[in-house]
């Protein structure tokens, strides 16, 4: 038994695993913090961003200006985003037999994998994961491809060069792998090879090794695996989630008299409790949008989203805001509120059982019927027509280097009256505003993440009775 | 010998209410509990009491599957756990569960609203029995207890529609329920992987019947309902609420547009809305085209298919209805159906198969003057026309799942014995296997070859993977070992561990072969000779010349003699003991292949 681990992102996890004679590659998560080294990408052309001034060295040199810009005191890249790949030195990725995919957000650097290291193998994930995260796929390329930038920077890659940068530029490790975004053919071709399976299917890899996806509790289609061979039970729990949201409960039952646990997705926020959060974010949107202010919510098109316009659905009326549109935007927003209502047998008890009504499992079918929940694919054609403030805008991508957010950011920015929510917790708030700086509108942080926390893993340590662990 | 029992108490030689029972490693599973469309009496529910004169059957059975949920599959189901009384679990997929209580709850209106008949179950049990529900994914390993685990597979056939795997430690069965091989206009085709059941237990609605393409049916269809319109004439086409009606309704809804017809097209009973709306949310379940395109144009949305009304029958001109249900013995369909039988413009089209006793199975085999409730005849003009749409499997579809799965055994259900008997030839002529068809109440047994567990003592499994390379899981290992046969259990123990636990004394087999060897030299220059020989050949092993002349592979014993008569022929003696036969005989066979010249 023996495991790699090519990822350096705590949520974002890559390991591979040897298990008789078996090489199993445990997800392949994409770093995305490495696009906050960029400028945005706007889509319409921004007097401001194109206006910042080129960095320029202390000894006065210039030769970087082209491809570094300053703006409050922070400098960034202005380049086509790049993403930093899992280590594929460390081991020979073509003798990858199988991947295992626990959930959509845990799947972005698969085209990376299957197209460009000779992998021959199967990858194995449930419907919804696979259906979701190819919408996913979709929003990131889409986002990135519509905004077609001239210049690829690299002069900078250069490790003499990088070594005069300020941080965080001077200690980005590896960034001569970093790599610009995939396309939709490669997507296509990295989700063919992908076999979908149920929970608790048992399947056999090579009659040495059986592979079992459980339900993990932490979204649509989301899984932790059982690898075991007749003697030996290895569990990976990846991005598992205790609370009631929406998806199916997780199956912690299974788990038990593992041999070895391999934990990893915890959440990156322990002491946000997220019943908390989702509190602060309705109050702090009603307050804005009260006020006759907009509110701006960066997020992915599917996941948090859900439950967040089924708080609101809950919400709005008591807090006077039915007349308040809620906009949505995003190339694959109709297709995530359709396919969300299609995973019954995925999602938890109480949605299930409204199935058989047969209603649909989310309220925001009813708000969107009502005509307070509209969907676009981008900010251009229909929703310029609709557009009507105030409003809140729900719109990636979280990092808020390319989508239609950065559009909004520009619009908005200016205005103390708006608002920015943070509800994802994958990038830093902080990090990810400082392109925007100076900015008049107001930020909160309202980070809604349902993963396991300390205690909780604790407690399922002890219920599980596991032999050994590894984090 | 390990065996697994069948025994249908419903649908073994006939077609309705399915219900079968399966005995396998001490565990008993009911596969469906349908109801019979062509009785009124006792006979259209399974006789339970087959399973238990007195008491409750939860202590008799371990599970209920259901495969899918028409009513000859489902029907009984509130009676048996209600009023028979079984609290057990029942297992079916989401879509099943879903649709199921709202069929059952439509036969309770007909049965007990409109035939006033008492003494069957409410509202209420329908509503209790599907509290006792698991619904399970397609390919989850459900456990049931420890033992028995049951998988479902895709059937196609109506949404939600499954085949079971039911394994209790190496045996297995597979019960089809309905299915189809060919996906349709809106759902799959049935699917199972190499599982190679010890019996398949298969559906032969159309044991006979080789279908011509699908394409030419619809081609078919079209032009009778189009001719019949065109002439201002009216078509009724009786079907089930949620199934063919959908295919049907996909097809006419495109000609309709094609064509840009204006004749109305109705759907009647309230459940239309309700049953397109199970169709969306269950869109994973239908075929890959309508889950791939359903976010743009979702195809149980129709524009020309409106809601029918009572009233509306009575209407002039053309105009096509689909209503319920399919078999034309009670309902909307029938009314529609006497309404317009006298008018030979009109047509009925029977998009399915129908059970013995309905009228559809009257007027399919010709019957032209029909007997009603209170003596009345009734004269059929009106033209009758048969298209099988239901989705069974056709023989050639039967043969095509069975070269899937690779059963050891095959039972045919749910066919008409006739067609079975042929059907049966057929499977046994082309897969050597044999193939059951019992009746209902016969039981037939198969006898399983299942594999035996053995316990290897550790020592020995120690000794033996220490010879050679290190163990490969991917490979198969050769073991020598002595096998125990005791108290019920076996264990495979070293030799010497079972002559000890047995207090035998050991015995040994020796192998003493003779080779002449032709070498004019002295017995001891022959020995040195033979030595060299072997040790120059046999690098891996230890060969020794013995100080008493003799020389020894590992432990095989070589000697020399000079021949009694011929002092230029040598003897030489080799001797084995029975472990090391692979060994000794090798040595035989080089040394009789001579001496190689030059060695001295």
């Amino acid at each position: 038994f023996f495991q790699y681990c090519l990822s350096g992102h705590p949520t974002l996890p890559c390991n591979v695993l040897k298990f008789k004679s078996t090489t199993i590659m445990l997800d392949c998560g994409l770093d995305m913090t490495s696009t906050l080294n960029f400028l945005p990408l706007p889509l319409v052309q921004s007097p401001r961003l194109s206006k910042l001034p080129g960095w320029v060295l202390k000894d006065g040199s210039t030769f970087l200006d082209k491809e570094l810009k300053e703006c409050s005191g922070h400098v960034f890249v202005d380049s086509v985003p790049e993403f930093c790949l899992p280590e594929t030195e460390l081991l020979d990725l073509s003798t990858v037999d199988v991947i295992l995919i626990s959930n959509y957000h845990c799947m972005m650097a698969l085209p990376y994998i299957t197209e460009y290291t000779g992998f021959t193998g199967t990858v194995y994930a449930t419907e919804p994961t696979v259906q979701i995260g190819r919408l996913l796929m979709e929003e990131l390329v889409n986002s990135i491809e519509r905004v077609p930038k001239a210049q690829s920077a690299s002069m900078w890659k250069n490790k003499e060069v990088q070594r005069l940068l300020p941080a965080p530029l001077k200690d980005a490790v590896e960034v001569s792998m970093w790599r610009k975004c995939y396309t939709m053919p490669e997507v296509n071709a990295a989700l063919s090879k992908i076999q979908l399976v149920g929970y608790s299917q048992k399947i056999e890899l090579f009659g040495a090794v059986q592979v079992t996806p459980l339900s993990s509790g932490y979204a649509l289609g989301s899984s932790n695996w059982i690898i075991q061979s007749h003697y030996e039970k290895v569990s990976y729990v990846s991005g598992s989630s205790l609370l009631t949201t929406h998806p199916q409960p997780m199956d912690q039952a299974s788990l038990k008299n593992s041999d070895v646990l391999i934990l990893t997705g915890l959440t990156q926020i322990p002491t946000a409790n997220p019943d908390g959060m989702v509190g602060e974010f309705c109050s702090n949107l009603a307050m804005t949008v009260r006020n006759g202010g907009n509110v701006l919510v960066p997020c992915y098109p599917s996941g948090v989203i859900y439950d967040l316009l089924e708080c609101l659905y809950q919400y709005i009326d008591s807090a006077g805001l039915s007349n308040v549109p809620f906009y949505f935007i995003s190339p694959v927003a109709n297709s995530s509120l359709e396919f969300s209502q299609i995973f019954a047998e995925w999602l938890c008890h109480n949605k299930q059982t409204k199935v058989y009504l047969p209603e649909p499992p989310f309220p925001h079918a009813e708000l969107i019927q009502t005509n307070k929940l509209k969907h676009y694919p981008s900010i251009h054609g229909d929703f310029s027509n609709d557009f009507k403030q105030p409003c809140v805008v729900f719109t990636g991508h979280p990092s808020l280097r390319f989508g239609d957010v950065v559009h909004f950011m520009e619009l908005w920015g200016k205005s103390s009256l708006n608002t920015v929510i943070f509800t994802e917790p994958d990038f830093s708030y902080l990090d990810a505003l400082a392109p925007y700086q100076p900015l008049a509108m107001k930020c909160v942080y309202c980070p809604i993440d349902t993963r396991l926390n300390f205690i909780q893993v604790s407690k399922l340590l002890k219920e599980v009775q596991v032999m050994n662990f590894c984090c | 010998m390990p065996e697994i029992k069948v025994t249908p108490l419903g649908a073994g030689q006939d077609v309705g209410r399915s219900c079968i029972l399966v005995s396998i490693a001490g565990k008993n599973v009911m596969l469906d509990c349908g109801m019979h469309m062509g009785y009124n009496d006792d006979r259209r529910f399974p006789d339970f009491s087959y399973i238990t004169q007195n008491g409750r059957l939860t202590d008799f059975l371990d599970c209920v599957i259901i495969s899918h949920f028409h009513l000859d599959h489902c029907g009984a189901l509130p009676y048996f756990s209600e009023m028979v009384g079984y609290d057990g679990p029942i297992y079916m997929t989401h879509p099943t569960k879903a649709i199921c209580p709202i069929l059952l709850e439509d036969y309770r209106k007909i049965t007990v609203d409109k035939k006033g008949e008492t003494n069957f179950f409410t509202s209420q049990m329908i509503k209790d029995c599907m509290k006792k529900v698991v619904a399970v994914h397609l390919h989850q390993t459900v456990q049931v207890d420890e033992e028995l685990e049951i998988k479902a597979y895709y059937a196609g056939h109506v949404l939600g529609a499954a085949m079971f795997q039911i394994k209790v430690g190496c045996e297995s069965v597979v019960y089809t329920g309905d299915y189809n091989m060919t996906p349709d206009r809106h759902l799959g085709a049935a699917w199972i992987d190499k599982c190679r059941p010890d019996l398949l237990i298969t559906e032969s609605t159309y044991a006979t019947t080789i279908r011509d393409s699908k394409r030419c049916r619809e081609r078919d269809f079209l032009k009778k309902v189009h001719e019949t319109v065109e002439r201002g004439g009216k078509v009724l086409i009786p079907v089930f609420a949620l199934g063919r009606a959908q295919e049907l309704c996909i097809l006419l809804e495109t000609f309709w547009e094609r064509m840009n017809l204006k004749a109305p097209i109705y759907f009647s009973t309230g459940l239309t809305e309700k049953a397109n709306h199970y169709y969306k949310l269950f869109i994973t379940w239908t075929n890959q085209k309508i889950r791939k395109t359903f976010v743009q144009r979702n195809m149980f949305e129709f524009k020309h298919i409106k809601a029918f009304d009572r009233a509306f029958a009575d209407n002039p001109g053309p105009m096509v209805v689909f209503a319920t249900p399919g078999m034309l013995h009670a309902g909307q369909s029938l009314q529609i159906f006497r309404k317009w039988a006298g008018n030979e413009k009109n047509m009925v089209i029977m998009p399915g198969y129908c059970v013995q006793g309905t009228v559809g199975h009257k007027i399919l085999s010709g019957q032209r003057k029909l007997e009603m409730e209170g003596r009345q005849i009734l004269e059929v003009k009106m033209q009758v026309e048969y298209m099988s749409f239901s989705a069974h499997a056709d023989a050639k579809g039967i043969m095509q799942l069975i070269r899937q799965a690779e059963p050891r055994n095959v039972l045919l259900v749910h066919g008409e014995a006739k067609k079975m008997e042929f059907l049966k030839q057929k499977i046994e002529q082309e897969f050597h296997v044999n193939c059951y068809m019992p009746a209902n109440g016969e039981t037939t047994t198969i006898f399983t070859n299942p594999s035996i567990p053995v316990d290897i003592s550790l020592g020995l499994l120690k000794r033996e993977t220490a010879i050679g390379l290190l163990p490969d899981v991917k490979k198969p290992k050769l073991m020598h070992g002595t096998l125990i046969m005791k108290d019920n259990s076996f264990r495979l123990v070293s030799p010497e561990q079972a002559l000890k636990e047995l207090g035998l004394a050991e015995h040994q087999l020796r192998f003493t072969c003779r080779v002449h060897i032709q070498d004019p030299r002295k017995e001891h220059e022959t020995v040195l000779r033979v030595y060299n020989h072997l040790k120059g050949v046999l690098k891996d092993y230890s060969v020794q010349h013995l100080p008493d002349g003799s020389i020894t592979v590992e432990s095989i014993l070589i000697q020399a003699t000079a021949h009694s008569e011929d002092q230029g022929t040598k003897v030489l003696l080799v001797s084995w003991t029975y472990q090391d036969e692979e060994l000794g005989s090798y040595l035989t066979s080089l040394l009789k292949k001579g001496l190689p010249q030059g060695t001295s």
